[in-house]
């Protein structure tokens, strides 16, 4: 335990955001599933209480895809325990967290290969092959 | 970055994948307090994006604005917002120095005439002009010089923005901001200090992303950074709501996080972002650190009674302003009402003598 673990202060702040949140979610996932197009919650945009952010995550839970990002620093993607619901933490170089979604889809956009790094993938293949 | 590229070639140049710049546009659109749906517009205008010229120019300032912006949490992002412009004079942070870094300056408004963003920190002192001077040439003199040929001025700092600290009484320099003395371009006032860092690269990235100007306040803030005020944004809102307040720094109330109102706290008469986008790294701001806000994004706010006083017992906006404060301290049980009302009766008669 640090000497500031022993400080006796206690945080028994909600703003009352957490409970609307989870609504949000939810109101999200069943426009998903009723054929809509997906959702992005960006958690810098409303207050949360020292602890509410964690509160969120707890609830959200961990599911069955974890998946790490290498580009311009780490990018965490995890999907919550509940099917849909993504955590999205972007990291820079310095592994300090720069933005954090909830993103509300089948597949987070940046889990897929994209059109134009395939294009370079090609040419670098092509190259290697001498063709 | 050649001047010829768009920042879409330059990152791929660099390396940078697809999927990175996907990354970048979402921190950025972040940044700019954008809603996520507007990464894919993010995209395409970042992607075609030309790099603008920047002249930064410091005057009666204390380097803070600098250091927030340099000392920023996030460099992945900052650092290609900075590849992306064209820094071409900023004398703290330039290498060159003298003559050559006036000429650089010289050569950046003469290339990019009615293109270049032109950054002013600092208060202009026009009393006598003399007070503060680069290479010789008063901060008056060059900012008009430089402003003349802009496209729009962003005044980074409360100083820049509405004379800060040098203009506090009795202003011995006379102190004055940027949209005193230019009057005929569009002037984004960044106040803060020092502003969120982030604010500032928001600002940038603004201008990268549309090449407009964007939405103001009527204090020449941009309204997606300063659009809500602290006390709305603010986790302990809901204490202030039950009227729980800490009373001193080391009681019960402020053990358990309650409102710091009575403290002193200006956070329901500030602008700022500071409740959500926070400091250091996202660690949190100074209402979560326990210290009130003290107002440094807002007009005269040295001038305006003790950053410990109450609300309510300084100099706060009209008088009908004022006494709605009171009211509410008073409503609220506030004994500070009270001293507010007594304080404010003695100020004014003193200022009528």
């Amino acid at each position: 335990m640090s000497s500031l673990d022993t400080i006796p202060v206690t945080t028994e702040v909600a703003t009352g955001n957490v409970a609307p949140l989870l609504h949000e979610i939810r109101h999200a996932l069943k426009r998903l599933t009723g054929g809509e197009e997906g959702t992005s919650i960006d958690l810098k945009s409303l207050p949360l209480a020292p602890g509410e952010e964690e509160r969120i995550e707890a609830t959200l839970g961990t599911g069955e895809v974890r998946a790490e990002v290498d580009a311009l620093g780490p990018t965490l993607i995890q999907e919550t325990s509940y099917p849909g619901v993504w955590l999205i933490t972007h990291k820079n170089v310095d592994d300090a967290v720069v933005a954090r979604f909830i993103e509300v889809t089948f597949i987070p956009e940046l889990l897929r290969s994209q059109p134009e790094d395939i294009d370079a993938g090609i040419d670098r293949l092509e190259n290697e092959l001498g063709s | 970055m050649r001047k010829d590229q768009n920042l879409g070639e330059y990152l791929r140049s660099q390396g940078v994948s697809r999927r990175g710049f996907l990354k970048f546009c979402s921190a950025t659109a972040s940044l700019m307090a954008l809603p996520p749906s507007a990464v894919a517009q993010v995209a395409e205008a970042l992607a075609a994006a030309r790099r603008p010229s920047v002249i930064w120019l410091s005057f009666q300032e204390c380097t803070g604005c600098t250091e927030s912006l340099t000392r920023s949490h996030s460099p992945t992002v900052e650092s290609l917002i900075f590849d992306a412009i064209s820094l071409d004079y900023h004398h703290t942070l330039q290498a060159a120095a003298g003559h050559g870094a006036e000429a650089a300056r010289e050569a950046a408004q003469e290339e990019n005439k009615g293109e270049y963003i032109l950054v002013v920190d600092g208060s202009i002192p026009v009393d006598n002009p003399a007070y503060s001077t680069i290479a010789g040439i008063s901060n008056l003199d060059m900012l008009k010089h430089s402003a003349k040929d802009c496209f729009a001025i962003v005044a980074v700092g409360t100083c820049a923005a509405y004379g800060g600290l040098p203009g506090a009484e009795p202003n011995p320099t006379g102190a004055v901001a940027v949209s005193d003395i230019i009057t005929d371009k569009p002037i984004i006032n960044v106040s803060g200090c020092p502003p969120i860092p982030v604010v500032i690269t928001g600002v940038l990235a603004h201008f990268l992303t549309f090449g407009t100007i964007p939405e103001l306040d009527a204090l020449g803030r941009p309204t997606a950074f300063f659009g809500q005020n602290i006390h709305d944004r603010c986790y302990r809102r809901p204490f202030y709501e039950r009227g729980e307040f800490a009373e001193t720094f080391d009681d019960e109330g402020a053990r358990k996080g309650w409102c710091l109102y009575k403290l002193g706290c200006k956070g329901p008469i500030t602008y700022n972002a500071c409740a959500t986008v926070k400091w250091n790294q996202g660690m949190g701001f100074p209402i979560q650190a326990g210290h009130g806000c003290i107002a440094c994004s807002e007009p005269r706010f040295w001038d305006k009674g003790g950053f410990y006083d109450a609300l309510s017992t300084g100099d706060w906006g009209s008088r009908e302003a004022l006494l709605g404060a009171a009211a509410v301290g008073a409503a609220l049980g506030a004994g500070s009402a009270i001293r507010a009302r007594a304080r404010k009766r003695k100020a004014m008669a003193e200022e009528e003598a």
